[in-house]
């Protein structure tokens, strides 16, 4: 009889099903068709990304001032470096360009001290990011008071245009927005079909149709002395696209705070803008910043057809650059180049509105 | 308790009528009305007044005009003799062409996708996971204008065009293919196709009693695709194959015969469907997530194959959550399809806002017309999807 007192050693897990094998094994050959399709679409990585990243980095030129110090046959990312500045401010005058850096300074800080959860009165922030900080920002672009010297509009272009239109178009479009949504589930007939005729209207069109009618029908609708600018007028189409999507915005919110609290808010005779502004309100903006963020994202996007109407925000600025005698031929540089800037500005605020998702939905028995 | 509350109160007194909340409400509601009547009214009288200093004339007199330009690519026939009101249906039928071939190529996109993001196959996954990430996060209109310039506008000239196989070319101009010619006799081949559709229509109908009633099983996929191929086939046949190729040709300095597709159409087909495939595949991966896995598991433990799971329990269920947001993103795609005017296909907006605007500068009917347009297929459709989700909308007792 044999009696094996002492422990065995521990042995280590097979390999093929842990570590790195039995990864592979498990993710990407588990299956006869996974293992195939596993192989072609590699061979498909492989055969597009290593020319890519061929063309993108290791053969490309990064350094020079004009198109002769691009000789790698790689990307000429000269071309970028070259008009940075015209890209990021447009045709701001060069002595001015502090201006617009102070402000991103500022919104940055903001934008930081609202993201980061330790701040201490991040309501307070928010308050003054969406009052006060527009209008220091209007001062600081146009000029002409504080002894800084008048900018014009049709100077402004580049990034600053691009996060000028979007940001102009939420700050205006949340008052806007928390209005319409009011109203829209408002017990007066005549004020419900108006919020929602003027809802359905701007959501049931596309945005160049507005932009195009802000363009062309605003002077036509204004007295003959007003003269609008261009900005102005494409302003004020992107504000009523905007509200119209803000409102569907926060009239889901307002339809998911739970009825006693309006029933609360009542019984404690509370006036209609009081049980709004200090019990329903507060909540249901809560609920809806994740897909305030959304519609951002979307604004953010949709700014770029300004272009169809003579503004010159980001694309347009490369898309004229490409049209420079001096440097034909490098539009995939240039539209590379702004889709990255893009693409960094709403895959954050995305991955931002999803953290946002996440924590809101604890304790909710969501999934995850 | 001893004493009244409304001691104080005289019981005849009512409130001021400014309290009392309907009529308040009456009050401010025809305050409202009052100031929406004076804003049209101040915004018409100013536009009347605009219009005359300008000379432009009002009314929707133009539409039956001369046009004087050219398009492009037309659907209907037109050339720069007809009129304005011509002008404005082949840009409508130029954006629906665009927007149904982009509807039905995304929805493929980001069906496959979306399924692909779920794979379990993590190479799959993650190629789907950063085509969505990607794509959803850079502006339309630029992927358009990067098909169009970066991509399209640098293929080589009709003489070095690139050959595709099969008869097509590709090059700066479009995508030549090769048309169908239909002979005499074809039409059988139709009545026959159609013949076969309501036939199948029938037998999927017979089926499902006979399933209710017995509880056998018919496969009735697999018997309809092969009579869809067979009968047909057949009347092809027997009809002496009346059908032929026109291939695209080179002659000269480009191609005769054949259809072509114009690189814009291309561009904008590309972009719309790249686009919004990535919402589309987040629709569908979502849709699918919400159907939970005791759905799965039940289905299993009654014995139902995989394959049967997901057509009997799965789909039918994720597509009651997949199809309203899918909706709103095919409304999206149409809408989407007016930045065509940018590289200058010529849709609605291009050809009607654009062009016509600029011949007639009468903006105010054009652009409401074109609104209305827009504003016509979006209450159609949801119409139709209010409709449609009634009849689909989980029957709760």
């Amino acid at each position: 009889m044999i009696i094996n007192d002492k422990k065995l050693p521990d042995l280590p897990p097979p390999t093929s099903t842990s570590g790195p094998i039995g990864w592979l094994r498990n993710n990407l050959f588990d299956t006869p068709l996974n293992s195939i399709l596993t192989l072609v679409i590699g061979y498909l990585l492989v055969t597009n990304l290593v020319p890519l990243i061929q063309w993108a980095f290791i053969d490309a030129d990064w350094i020079g001032d004009s198109r002769d110090a691009c000789t790698s046959g790689g990307a000429c990312w000269v071309f970028v470096s070259v008009r940075l500045n015209q890209f990021l401010y447009g045709f701001y005058p060069e002595s001015e360009y502090w201006r617009i850096n102070t402000l991103f300074v500022l919104l940055g800080l903001l934008l930081a001290g609202m993201i980061y959860e330790k701040t201490p009165k991040r309501g307070w922030i928010a308050l003054f990011t969406l009052v006060v900080f527009p209008v220091i920002a209007y001062f600081m672009l146009h000029g002409g008071s504080f002894g800084l010297p008048v900018v014009e509009t049709h100077k402004w272009g580049g990034l600053t245009l691009t996060l000028v239109l979007a940001l102009v178009g939420i700050v205006a479009s949340l008052p806007i927005g928390v209005m319409l949504a009011l109203g829209r589930r408002s017990h007066m007939p005549i004020v419900r079909s108006f919020c929602t005729i003027f809802i359905e209207v701007w959501r049931g069109v596309p945005l160049i149709t507005i932009l195009f009618m802000a363009s062309v029908m605003l002077p036509l609708f204004a007295p003959e002395e007003i003269d609008l600018d261009k900005l102005v007028r494409a302003l004020i189409g992107i504000t009523l696209f905007q509200s119209a999507y803000m409102a569907e915005v926060i009239r889901a919110g307002l339809q998911a705070i739970p009825k006693g609290q309006y029933e609360a808010a009542d019984a404690m005779g509370l006036s209609y803008w009081k049980k709004m502004g200090l019990i329903i309100l507060p909540q249901a903006l809560k609920i809806v910043i994740p897909g305030i963020v959304n519609t951002f994202i979307a604004l953010f996007k949709d700014t770029s057809l300004v272009l169809i109407i003579g503004l010159f925000d980001l694309l347009a600025i490369v898309q004229s650059a490409l049209a420079d005698p001096k440097w034909l031929g490098y539009s995939t540089e240039g539209y590379v180049f702004v889709a990255f800037v893009f693409w960094v500005f709403c895959f954050a605020m995305s991955r931002y509105s999803q953290y946002l998702e996440r924590k809101l939905h604890t304790g909710h028995g969501a999934r995850q | 308790m001893p004493t009244d509350v409304n001691k104080g109160v005289a019981p005849s007194s009512k409130p001021k009528f400014w309290n009392d909340p309907d009529k308040r409400a009456m009050l401010f509601q025809v305050l409202m009305i009052l100031a929406i009547v004076g804003f049209f009214y101040y915004v018409i009288n100013n536009a009347l007044t605009n219009l005359d200093n300008r000379g432009i004339t009002t009314g929707f007199g133009f539409l039956s005009q001369a046009a004087g330009f050219d398009i492009l690519l037309t659907l209907v026939p037109f050339d720069s003799s007809y009129s304005f009101g011509r002008t404005f249906i082949v840009g409508l039928l130029n954006t629906l062409l665009v927007s149904f071939l982009g509807i039905i190529l995304a929805t493929l996109l980001g069906f496959v996708m979306g399924v692909a993001r779920l794979s379990h196959n993590w190479l799959v996954a993650k190629v789907a996971a950063v085509y969505i990430e990607t794509f959803r996060n850079i502006p339309l209109l630029l992927q358009i204008f990067f098909w169009y310039v970066a991509v399209l506008q640098t293929l080589p000239s009709p003489r070095q065009s690139i050959e595709l196989g099969a008869g097509s070319f590709l090059n700066i101009r479009g995508l030549y293919i090769p048309s169908p010619v239909f002979e005499s006799g074809f039409s059988a081949v139709v009545i026959a196709l159609v013949a076969t559709i309501i036939g199948i229509v029938f037998l999927v109908r017979w089926n499902h009693k006979r399933q209710d009633a017995t509880g056998k099983y018919f496969p009735v996929g697999w018997a309809s695709l092969a009579l869809l191929i067979v009968v047909p086939g057949l009347v092809f046949l027997l009809a002496g194959s009346p059908l032929s190729w026109d291939y695209p040709e080179l002659r000269g300095f480009n191609f005769r015969g054949g259809t072509t597709i114009i690189p814009e159409l291309i561009a904008l087909l590309l972009a719309l469907t790249i686009y919004t495939g990535t919402f589309i595949a987040e629709t569908v991966r979502a849709g699918i997530l919400a159907v939970s896995h005791g759905q799965t598991e039940a289905a299993h433990a009654l014995g139902l194959s995989n394959s049967r799971t997901l057509r009997l329990v799965v789909i039918p269920q994720a597509m009651r959550v997949i199809i309203p947001p899918l909706t709103s993103q095919h409304l999206n795609l149409i809408k989407n399809s007016s930045l065509a005017t940018a590289i200058g296909y010529p849709d609605l907006v291009s050809v009607f806002m654009g062009t016509t605007l600029n011949q007639t500068g009468q903006a105010i009917e054009i652009i409401f017309m074109t609104m209305a347009v827009y504003l016509t297929i979006n209450l159609l459709v949801s119409l139709f999807m209010n409709w449609y989700n009634k009849r689909v909308a989980l029957v709760e007792r």
